[in-house]
């Protein structure tokens, strides 16, 4: 599903450069769950981004469901963005002016279908994640998990290819992280690929392989053995 | 990008976001009402100007006999200069290549009567030309004409109001008015854009008053109406011909400033005319730079739009919107506040012009409006401004990559 070959990318910081990641091999399947994995500073999130094709990458190629993505410019990039990839962030980054629904709603908006279907399909995925009832509710009136879980409908909603969540549990006490990483091994037991940046271990216990990042390298790429969230619940 | 879904989604963010809505329609709203209004009351000041001088004709010299002040050929000074028919004659002969008409004015004031009604009135002793100086429109009845200046008939043409307060409603024409004990009978009413005081004046043959005076032939002033085509320079040629003709025939020094005066209607009027376009232009730069600032106002609304947006922007462009309906969407929204608000502005603006009508006449403003045409574009161009100065935030947002407008607290 994903392929990554010899990634570099660096940040100009004035007139220094920052080499942020130098090298990194890295393919994911179908159907995994990964954690990345690293102390602040490895190049965890900068790795997400190029993934999640939010930032561009200095050398290397990148192949997302069999296509090169290299050279995009931002449309394209949008359009892939909206067909490839669901993206769950840690600040939950829900619009406040809307309502639950209308932000699950809203890549569909941009996927161009029809009002009804929409709300339709916003609705089906809000129940889902247990917030059926909380559909009208802006974000204001919801708690941190409830975003969450509002986010991770949204990034679902549009039915991508891979789900990436930059520190999804990082803004959430451990009962709540337990409860959304309930939700996420549940969407990934019915086949969806998930990538999720975080530097909890045992947040990263609860996925099935763990990626290391230290320096800008990958030290270490394991396969675990699960531990489901559902008993914490 | 105009399909009925966008709407939905502009209208619902114009909604969830009142006070930016609001900030926006607002400046724009005031930003055209004031032009339209300070443009308006500018055209009020012309109309005032216009209607203060367009009474009388434009292309006529009015000459006044004074008195000497400097000795000359043998006359001393302090010598009242007089004008009489002859010299009427003369101007005609002798400049006739300029001179359209001439009529000579003598003014007298005296108790006017008809039956138990009596008042105060000026009464005009004046030529059939007369008529043409002070664009005088006859109501009923005849203006006064050469058969009677030939016969010196008793005939007078009063003024509008003359015949309200004189007659009471009663029918003027073929009655007979007695002025200062002499029978006059009325042949014309007039009326006249110059006011009231001119809508109380009668107007009687200039021989008829020189036959109750004495027999005499001197004439109080001269009107000369020259020809329109001569122009303003032709005019300003007359002027000085006729005066340097009269001081010859009278005998006044060319030096002598005071031995007789020429007004002259279009040197006045061009004088006039060019202080309201003065003020017209004035007015029109306020008016004008109230727009730039109405721009000025929305762009700083859009920056700041854009720059409150941006987070909400690099969601959006997350979850798929390229940036293009990024862009379409921030136009839109602020293109569709501008229009609304502009025109709400300028429909107030027409009404408060449309009320205002002749309520400031005492500050010299008359009928204040403004051009539809005018004032259409004016709103247009806030409404263009209003998209350009949009598109320039909007395409940088669009521009940035998501990740940076995600970082944006």
């Amino acid at each position: 599903m994903i392929e990554i070959k010899n990634l570099h990318k660096s940040y100009k910081m004035g007139s220094n450069s920052l080499h942020v990641l130098k090298g990194i091999n890295f393919s994911v399947g179908d159907g995994e769950l990964v954690a990345i994995m690293g102390s602040s500073g490895s190049g965890k999130s900068t790795l997400l981004n190029i993934l999640g094709m939010l930032d561009v990458l200095d050398e290397g190629s990148y192949t997302l469901d069999g296509v090169p993505i290299k050279d995009l410019n931002e449309t394209k990039a949008a359009q892939y963005r909206n067909k490839f990839l669901g993206f769950v962030f840690q600040s939950f980054n829900l619009i406040n002016y809307k309502s639950a629904m209308e932000n699950v709603a809203l890549p569909l908006y941009y996927q161009k279908v029809g009002r009804k279907e929409r709300q339709e399909k916003a609705l089906k995925y809000l129940e889902q994640v247990g917030l059926r009832e909380w559909a009208d509710h802006l974000p204001s009136e919801l708690s941190g998990g409830q975003k969450q879980r509002v986010a991770i409908a949204r990034a679902m909603a549009a039915e991508p290819k891979v789900l990436l969540a930059d520190e999804p549990t990082g803004a959430l006490d451990s009962k709540t992280s337990y409860e959304v990483m309930d939700l996420i091994q549940k969407i990934n037991d019915a086949g969806n690929t998930i990538l999720i940046v975080t530097h909890e271990p045992d947040i990263a216990d609860m996925c099935k392989r763990i990626v290391h990042l230290k320096d800008g390298v990958i030290v270490e790429d394991k396969k675990v053995t699960q531990v489901r969230a559902s008993q914490y619940v | 990008m105009f399909s009925r879904d966008n709407w939905k989604e502009i209208f619902k963010t114009i909604q969830k976001n009142k006070l930016r809505t609001f900030l926006s329609g607002f400046t724009v709203s005031l930003g055209i009402l004031i032009f339209v209004v300070l443009f308006g009351m500018g055209n009020g000041l012309v109309n005032t100007f216009n209607e203060f001088f367009g009474d009388d004709a434009t292309n006529v010299l009015y000459i006044f006999p004074g008195r000497t002040t400097i000795p000359y050929k043998g006359y001393k000074s302090n010598r009242v200069i007089e004008f009489e028919n002859g010299d009427l004659e003369d101007i005609e002969k002798n400049l006739a290549m300029f001179v359209e008409y001439t009529t000579p004015r003598i003014t007298r004031s005296g108790l006017v009567r008809y039956k138990n009604e009596s008042n105060n009135y000026t009464s005009r002793a004046v030529g059939p030309a007369h008529q043409y100086a002070e664009k005088t429109i006859m109501m009923k009845g005849r203006y006064l004409n050469e058969e009677d200046m030939r016969n010196r008939t008793k005939y007078v043409v009063i003024g509008r109001l003359v015949e309200k307060d004189l007659f009471q409603g009663e029918d003027a024409i073929g009655k007979y008015i007695d002025i200062s004990g002499s029978a006059f009978m009325v042949v014309g009413v007039f009326q006249d854009d110059g006011g009231d005081n001119e809508e109380r004046l009668i107007y009687m043959p200039y021989t008829t008053r020189q036959l109750i005076e004495k027999n005499t032939d001197k004439i109080n002033q001269i009107i000369v109406g020259f020809k329109p085509e001569i122009g303003y320079a032709g005019a300003m040629a007359l002027d000085r011909s006729l005066e340097r003709f009269f001081k010859e025939k009278k005998y006044i020094s060319p030096e002598d400033q005071n031995g007789i005066f020429i007004r002259n209607v279009a040197d006045q009027l061009k004088q006039n005319q060019q202080f309201a376009r003065v003020l017209q232009l004035i007015v029109g730069l306020v008016a004008f730079g109230t727009i730039i600032a109405g721009i000025i106002g929305i762009s700083n609304i859009m920056v700041f739009v854009v720059k409150e947006r941006t987070k909400e922007l690099g969601v959006r462009k997350a979850l798929g919107a390229t940036p293009k309906s990024v862009i379409s969407s921030i136009l839109l929204e602020s293109v569709f506040i501008t229009t609304i608000s502009g025109f709400v502005g300028m429909m107030i603006g027409v009404a408060v012009l449309g009320s205002l009508g002749e309520k400031l006449k005492d500050y010299f403003i008359t009928n204040p409006y403004i051009d539809m045409v005018m004032a259409v574009s004016a709103t247009l161009v806030l409404i263009l401004f209003g998209a350009i100065a949009g598109y320039i935030p909007a395409k940088r947002a669009a521009d940035i990559k998501p990740i940076e407008a995600l970082r944006d607290e």
